[in-house]
């Protein structure tokens, strides 16, 4: 196993089998009518997961997964089977129920030759995985996350922690004869703690990971981070009172809560929604969408981040794509087939959850770029409003625009103070409309700690966000206080 | 349809034991599927699939631990085995962790009707055929309806089979077909709107018609065209059906084993009291014919039952797996849901609200001024505390008449005051999913917009 994962092109080759000219075979036969483009998408995952409650590491999980996606594109039409036996046996029966979608020809298929390799970033050549390390020695750091959390006050009632790892290595190959092959490390540890006093229970919760290795959790006493930051948010809530509703000023901390890009923003300009002219974006390139303060970026080349790939999921490496620059649209987050039907390029932003999934446009790191003001000067110039740290998770209807994130520690800003913390409340907005409210910028950019999972037409895939601390002049804030 | 070799079952049990598992299960489960989407009339999609998994849990003593694999070949599978038990071994022991008592295993099972043996996979002509015509019902409806993400039929096929160490094994089979479409409606003024709209059965033949599905999937998208902010108040709520399903569903996920030994559940301590107005009975029906949440036994063999788990607004009980009634010293309830390669966890069969007296209309035309919500967004609720707080959108009532639409405002309240506030239940109860409701009115909430 651990030579295979040297050189991820050779993988599929020795272990089932899949040599060039079988390859070459089974695109034939997939461009056999009058298709565009196809190709081939191989995946190999294992995972590993274990888990503490109760002060005990009393679940343990083992996964391995592996399947191919066959996809033939002709015009706007999109062919796709897939079989979790990797044989060329089913990749022709796949071929074939994917090329339906094509009209017959009467010439014969242009040949594929198989073997011109992609240039790919290296964003994650990683010394060992955390899959190497030993169970007893993940199990070590949950328990000790575990002391630390009931030792951070005596309100701490119950403490979760999880870590999960995971090692995917794909392999596509295209009907230009194109192979891009990756070995796609990612681990994630979390912790949530529950907290309960007199006046009742709240719960806090922290984690972080990306395409590192083990150690990442060990420098700066990371774990301990994610664990007092659990801890703390379940104690600051325990005293939280009713939160406002209606709309005001909110002045949105740095990191995490920029979800409210992925979502007011991001999938807005996603290249499908676009060519469909379905999105509340569509048709919008070169106009002023937000303050001229803003400038939104996705960049899926960030070195070791959870949203980033060397090369995505159809074989185009990623690349940093400017979204908005000072408050004008500049570009759509593209995959091979919308950028195919919108004249331009793909963007490295063609992603699926599996072999099981066809691939779409999606996000990979979404961030805003820093301004110029301090956090200190932007707290200090609100009189009333509210000032969002953390939140959970958020929707978008991208066709009207309306989207929500709901925030789990905010504090009400009284005379330029940040005072009492509030319940936790959903905020809703206009996408095409937020982001020109956004009066202030700071110049504190922090990418997030690497939790997030984007959602879309049944599909997740690990993504970033990130964001300086900015002001926003006006949002829906849904609380139940008037 | 590849089922799975029921002998590998047995196998692979044997050789966990033979590896020094002191129990065992496994689950596989086989599935296929077609999904035909069309687009503007266009062919846009066809998706086929076809996979088969084995899951598997040892126990050494009571540590324990769970693997999942698509290798199914007995070479491969037998290392396979074998490291899961090693990975049982380096777990901690779980005083509350094992089998369920092997006496609560049933010996026979109810005929479920879960099957469509008569249709099976839908071709993708039929298909196609299928999500056009809706699709076109929608853009046919009306001229401001001029742009549509599609419309998609799929149809599946599963098949399941769990055996454990006690000697429990069971298999059954399901189908299912579905048809979506979501039509888009423009203004004037260039602002759009999507509608959606689905029918869902186990039974093709039982599917709504595709005409009428996209007929109202087309009046959504209309009657959203317009939508304004309201003012911040607080005024009564009528929830539609879906949208109250989601309030059902809520309830059901606190009530839930897991989440009450964490201590992460309002209901926490809550068993045998009032939590909901008078007139709130909730079942859960794992037994009901051709039903999408229906299934002969659980995540773990128990049967599947029909219980009250709300009557007459008290909780009569929790909804638990074997490991959370032991902690909770209490009995499994059949509720044990399993995906492959997980421990159990805990969830609903066919859960619905007992519909009351009222139709639909009646329940509006007692708000003098208030809000029907038809849409809900985002993920505000906290099981924790009951805390909820929501995008919403729906139509404005004014004495008793539905008025214009209502879009980028927020509801907010708390679970357990919600619950005790619901005034009028309807009559309206339809099987689309495999948790509904009828129509529901909520005395107050906050409504935040302008």
């Amino acid at each position: 196993m651990a030579n295979d994962l040297v050189r991820p092109e050779q993988f599929f080759l020795n272990r089932f089998g899949m040599n060039e000219s079988g390859l070459e075979r089974i695109l034939g036969n997939a461009l056999e009518r009058k298709a565009d483009y196809a190709d081939l998408y191989f995946e190999y995952r294992s995972a590993e997961g274990l888990g503490l409650e109760e002060s005990m590491v009393n679940h343990t999980n083992k996964s391995v997964s592996h399947g191919v996606g066959v996809r033939v594109c002709a015009e706007d039409r999109t062919g796709y089977a897939y079989s979790d036996e990797v044989t060329f046996d089913r990749m022709r029966i796949a071929a074939e129920a994917a090329r339906a979608i094509a009209d017959s020809r009467s010439e014969a298929h242009p040949a594929v030759q198989v073997g011109g390799a992609v240039q790919k970033h290296r964003l994650y050549d990683l010394e060992s995985s955390p899959l190497d390390v030993p169970i007893e020695e993940r199990a070590k750091l949950l328990r000790e996350i575990d002391e630390l959390a009931r030792a951070y006050d005596p309100r701490v009632r119950n403490v979760m922690a999880s870590f999960s790892a995971e090692r995917k290595i794909v392999m596509i190959v295209n009907s230009e004869g194109r192979v891009a092959a990756d070995m796609q490390p990612l681990c994630r540890l979390n912790v949530t703690v529950i907290a309960e006093d007199e006046k009742g229970r709240q719960v806090g919760s922290f984690g972080g990971g990306g395409r590192v290795e083990w150690s990442y959790f060990l420098d700066q006493d990371r774990w301990k981070h994610y664990t007092r930051e659990a801890a703390r948010q379940a104690i600051v809530n325990l005293d939280a009172v009713d939160a406002p509703a209606g709309e005001m000023v909110v002045v949105l901390g740095n990191g995490w809560p920029g979800i409210l890009l992925h979502e007011a923003i991001g999938h807005g300009l996603e290249g499908d929604f676009n060519r469909k002219g379905v999105s509340a974006f569509s048709g919008r390139i070169g106009q002023s969408v937000a303050s001229p303060l803003c400038t939104v970026i996705d960049d899926g080349t960030i070195a070791n981040r959870r949203g980033s790939l060397n090369v995505d999921d159809e074989g185009t490496p990623t690349s940093r794509t400017v979204l908005i620059e000072k408050g004008i649209l500049r570009g759509y987050l593209q995959d091979r087939l919308n950028a195919r039907l919108m004249k331009t390029e793909p963007t490295g932003n063609g992603r699926r959850e599996s072999f099981a999934h066809v691939p779409m446009p999606r996000m990979t790191n979404t961030f805003m770029l820093s301004g110029e003001s301090t956090p200190e000067e932007i707290i200090g110039s609100v009189k009333r409003g509210l000032y969002a740290v953390n939140f959970g998770g958020g929707q978008v209807d991208i066709t009207n625009g309306k989207f929500v994130f709901s925030a789990s520690e905010a504090y009400l800003i009284e005379d330029g103070k940040a005072t009492r913390p509030v319940k936790g409340a959903t905020l809703i907005g206009n996408g095409p409309d937020v982001l020109t409210r956004v009066s202030m910028v700071a110049n504190d950019l922090a990418l997030d700690s690497g939790v997030g999972t984007c959602g879309k037409d049944g599909q997740s895939v690990p993504v970033g966000v990130g964001l300086p601390t900015i002001k926003i002049d006006g949002i829906t804030v849904g609380g139940t206080r008037a | 349809m590849a089922q799975v070799d029921a002998a590998l079952a047995e196998w692979a049990l044997g050789v966990a034991k033979r590896h020094g598992a002191t129990a065992a299960e496994v689950l596989c489960v086989s599935a296929e599927s077609l999904a035909a989407g069309v687009r503007l009339g266009e062919v846009e999609k066809l998706k086929s699939s076809r996979e088969r998994r084995l899951g598997i849990r040892v126990f050494v003593g009571q540590a324990s631990a769970n693997a999942s694999t698509a290798e199914l070949e007995r070479d491969g599978l037998e290392d396979f085995v074998a490291h899961t038990v090693g990975l049982a071994r380096l777990t901690a022991a779980d005083p509350h962790a094992g089998l369920p008592d092997a006496s609560l295993h049933p010996a026979s099972f109810p005929e479920l009707d879960l099957a469509d043996d008569h249709s099976g996979i839908i071709d993708a002509d039929t298909a196609l055929a299928i999500a056009r015509k809706a699709e076109h019902a929608a853009l046919a409806a009306d001229p401001r309806i001029k742009n549509s993400e599609g419309a998609e039929f799929d149809s599946g096929r599963y098949y399941i089979m769990f055996a454990n160490s006690n000697g429990f094994a069971g298999t059954y089979e399901g189908t299912s077909f579905n048809l979506g479409v979501a039509p888009i409606a423009q203004s004037d003024d260039g602002a759009m709107q999507n509608g959606y709209w689905y029918t869902a059965n186990r039974h093709f033949s039982k599917l709504d018609d595709a005409e009428a599905v996209g007929a109202i999937a087309a009046k959504r998208a209309l009657r959203r065209l317009g939508s304004r902010k309201i003012k911040t108040n607080r005024v009564p709520i009528v929830f539609d059906p879906d949208m109250a399903a989601g309030l059902i569903r809520s309830i059901a996920g606190a009530a839930s084993g897991p989440s009450l030994y964490k201590g992460a559940s309002f209901l926490l301590g809550k068993l045998g009291e009032q939590i909901a107005s008078p007139l709130v009975t909730i079942y859960d029906d794992g037994t009901m014919k051709g039903a999408m949440g229906s299934k002969p036994f659980d995540g773990e063999g128990l049967a599947t039952n029909r219980k009250s788990l709300v009557e007459r607004g008290v909780l009569k009980t929790y909804l638990l797996d074997s490991y959370s009634a032991r902690k909770l010293k209490l009995q499994p309830t059949g509720n044990a849901t399993r995906s492959v390669g997980d421990s159990p966890s805990v969830g609903t069969t066919n859960l619905y609200l007992e519909p009351g007296t009222h139709s639909p209309q009646e329940i509006i035309a007692s708000v003098k001024h208030g809000l029907y919500v038809t849409e809900l967004i985002g993920f505000g609720v906290n099981g924790v505390t009951g805390d909820y707080s929501r995008g919403a959108g729906g139509m404005w009532i004014e004495n008793g008449e539905l008025t214009y639409p209502v879009q980028e405002i927020t509801i907010a309240g708390n679970l357990k005051e919600m619950f005790k506030s619901i005034e009028m239940i309807g009559n309206d109860l339809r099987w689309r999913s495999s948790t509904v409701s009828p129509t529901l009115k909520i005395a107050e909430m906050m409504i935040a917009g302008e």
